[in-house]
């Protein structure tokens, strides 16, 4: 009998990660099942409505069922929390499943987060937390940094408006690849787009501005469309060394190595991959191996977190089937936007206990 | 022991379904007088006729009340969650065709595709501080579609009616609607996206997977497909 995913013995997993955490000089925290829909909806957007239960309280308006930890431990520490600062927590989150019907939708989740600190010792320190509590399991884990494409996309010889473009989807591969692509002029210019850059009089028989929004707004983005039509293309060489680094598959010290060479046509990556290799160290520091340690450039791209930094998971080889065990990362933009202007660099994992048991008891 | 199935229960929806089967030889006819949602079907034995609104199908479907149902491809892919595991698409009707698409007022001469779209949603909220609305009552394939595509930074807001007039109206800055001709979006100053096409979506017959499908009623079914030559 498989256990379910809030069986007696799932709960006992759980009780002994937040014991490890707490060990740790983590300070656990609890937080509200019900949370403000408003708040997860201006960060992740209509897709959380796909993932989370939406209930309504008719004073407080719109509320969802917590789909995860990170917002709430986000805020509690930016009304509260000291700098630096350890967070555990285990408790259930939930999740609307609209197409598996096998996927559990109440599970449990034991998480450990490090606001504050040198990023690289706190990236370390997470993941090996993580990574010895999953000790004698045979995970293998996955690795990655968006630090590294996002400072990449950054340093770009191109216009602002193209990187804050590409930056805003950097968690949409497919909408990234797309403006990239048009950006470097892989692909042509739409017909429509020509027509209405060559036109004299853009708004030439199609009637009143209707709706909310303004004319102005629109002769805005047709003035902002010709500014970038007159832009020139990204080089090829930028192009080809964006896509060497989303091609990234390798373990993480021939990963370094490549990185460096790139660094050379692209010295924007430097701290980013400067970090990389103190962090490397710092895991290294820390028992983790990280000679065989995988590292991918696109790893974690496509989850709804907002990682902007160090990203890894970890998933069991034979059971592919399940989601993986654990998953974290860096999300230091993120509490700027949940902090309105303050920021705290951030990093946490979670592990799911009922998917520790499952494993264990396989192998048994 | 029948098996039911359940076809809209008016309008040329429905008339078009009962010409459909008619044409195959099985006669669909509602019971007594034209006010009862309860009918008969001849030309094989063994089938019960339930009408129902073509919005409620879907659901009765997946839950196998009904063991077969024409509904359109829209509604089922709207209503039901992993649709595809539950129903199976028995035949493609021909009639009913219309087509879920993403429209934005003609007024906006800068836009034309998703990634304008996007582009402006973006612009919109940070000019008006709140997310672009999008008026839909299609809220589950307007969404799945706009995640596929990546398109980010608008919020969905229910419509269940009317819908091209929200625009006008100042409730919603974009739609989310079905159209056959796309005249009544012309007539209400809007255009639809080049690429903004959600569903094309036709009249279809449905089986359920959940419903009883016993020895007796897969020989119903057998002799039903026969029929209608699937």
């Amino acid at each position: 009998m498989m256990p379910g995913p809030m069986g007696p013995e799932v709960r006992t997993e759980a009780a002994r990660l937040s014991a490890i955490f707490e060990g740790l000089g983590a300070q656990p925290v609890d937080t509200s099942i019900l949370q403000p829909a408003d708040v997860l909806l201006d960060l992740y957007g209509e897709d959380i409505r796909a993932r989370a239960y939406v209930t309504a309280d008719p004073l407080r308006g719109e509320m969802m069922l917590r789909p995860d930890f990170t917002v709430p431990v986000v805020r509690a520490h930016m009304d509260e929390g000291g700098d630096p600062a350890r967070y555990c927590y285990a408790g259930e989150v939930f999740r609307r499943q609209e197409t598996d019907p096998d996927r559990p939708i109440e599970f449990l989740q034991a998480g450990f987060e490090i606001f504050g600190g040198d990023p690289a010792q706190a990236d370390a320190e997470v993941f090996a937390t993580i990574a010895d509590a999953l000790e004698g399991l045979d995970l293998w884990p996955s690795t990655g940094d968006i630090g590294i494409l996002m400072a990449a996309v950054r340093g770009l010889r191109t216009s602002e408006a193209r990187k804050g473009a590409l930056l805003r989807h950097v968690w949409r591969p497919r909408r990234f690849r797309a403006l990239l692509d048009r950006y470097g002029a892989r692909t042509p210019l739409p017909a429509q787009r020509k027509a209405l850059m060559a036109a004299d009089d853009p708004f030439e028989g199609v009637g009143p501005v209707l709706g909310l929004r303004t004319r102005i707004e629109i002769e805005t983005r047709i003035a902002t469309l010709r500014d970038e039509a007159r832009t020139p293309p990204i080089s090829e060489e930028e192009m080809e060394l964006i896509d060497m680094i989303l091609d990234l598959r390798e373990t993480a010290p021939n990963v370094l190595s490549s990185l460096r060479d790139i660094a050379v046509d692209m010295p924007a990556i430097g701290d980013a991959v400067t970090g990389l290799t103190r962090r490397l160290d710092a895991m290294s520091a820390r028992g983790v191996d990280v000679q065989s340690l995988p590292f991918e450039g696109s790893f974690g791209r496509t989850t709804l977190e907002y990682y902007d930094g160090f990203v890894f998971g970890f998933q069991s080889p034979t059971r592919a089937d399940l989601p993986p065990v654990a998953t974290g990362g860096r999300y230091d933009a993120l509490t700027r936007q949940l902090g309105q202007g303050r920021a705290v660099p951030a990093v946490g994992g979670v592990i799911r206990p009922e998917l520790v048991v499952q494993i264990r008891e396989g192998r048994a | 022991m029948t098996i039911r199935l359940g076809v809209p229960s008016k309008g040329r929806l429905m008339e078009k379904t009962f010409d459909w089967f008619g044409a195959r030889g099985l006669v669909l006819r509602k019971n007594g007088n034209d006010r009862e949602y309860a009918g008969v079907v001849e030309g094989i034995d063994g089938v019960e006729l339930a009408l129902l609104s073509a919005g409620e199908i879907p659901r009765e479907l997946a839950a196998g009340r009904l063991h077969l149902g024409v509904t359109g491809s829209d509604l089922v892919r709207e209503k039901v969650a992993g649709w595809d595991l539950r129903l199976r698409e028995l035949a493609h009707m021909g009639f009913g065709g219309a087509d879920l698409v993403i429209a934005v007022p003609q007024s906006w001469v800068d836009v034309d595709t998703l990634d304008d779209l996007d582009a402006v949603a973006a612009a919109f909220r940070r000019n008006h501080g709140f997310r672009l609305r999008i008026a839909t009552k299609y809220h589950r394939l307007t969404r799945e579609f706009l995640r596929e595509q990546g398109v980010a930074d608008y919020q969905l807001v229910d419509s269940q009616g009317a819908t091209e007039g929200v625009v006008r109206n100042e409730t919603a800055e974009a739609i989310s609607d079905i159209t056959s001709t796309g005249e009544t979006l012309r007539a209400n100053g809007l255009k639809i996206l080049s690429d903004g096409m959600i569903h094309s979506s036709q009249a279809t017959l449905f089986r359920s997977s959940n419903a009883d499908w016993s020895d007796r009623h897969r020989v119903t079914l057998d002799a039903l497909e026969d029929k209608l030559g699937l």
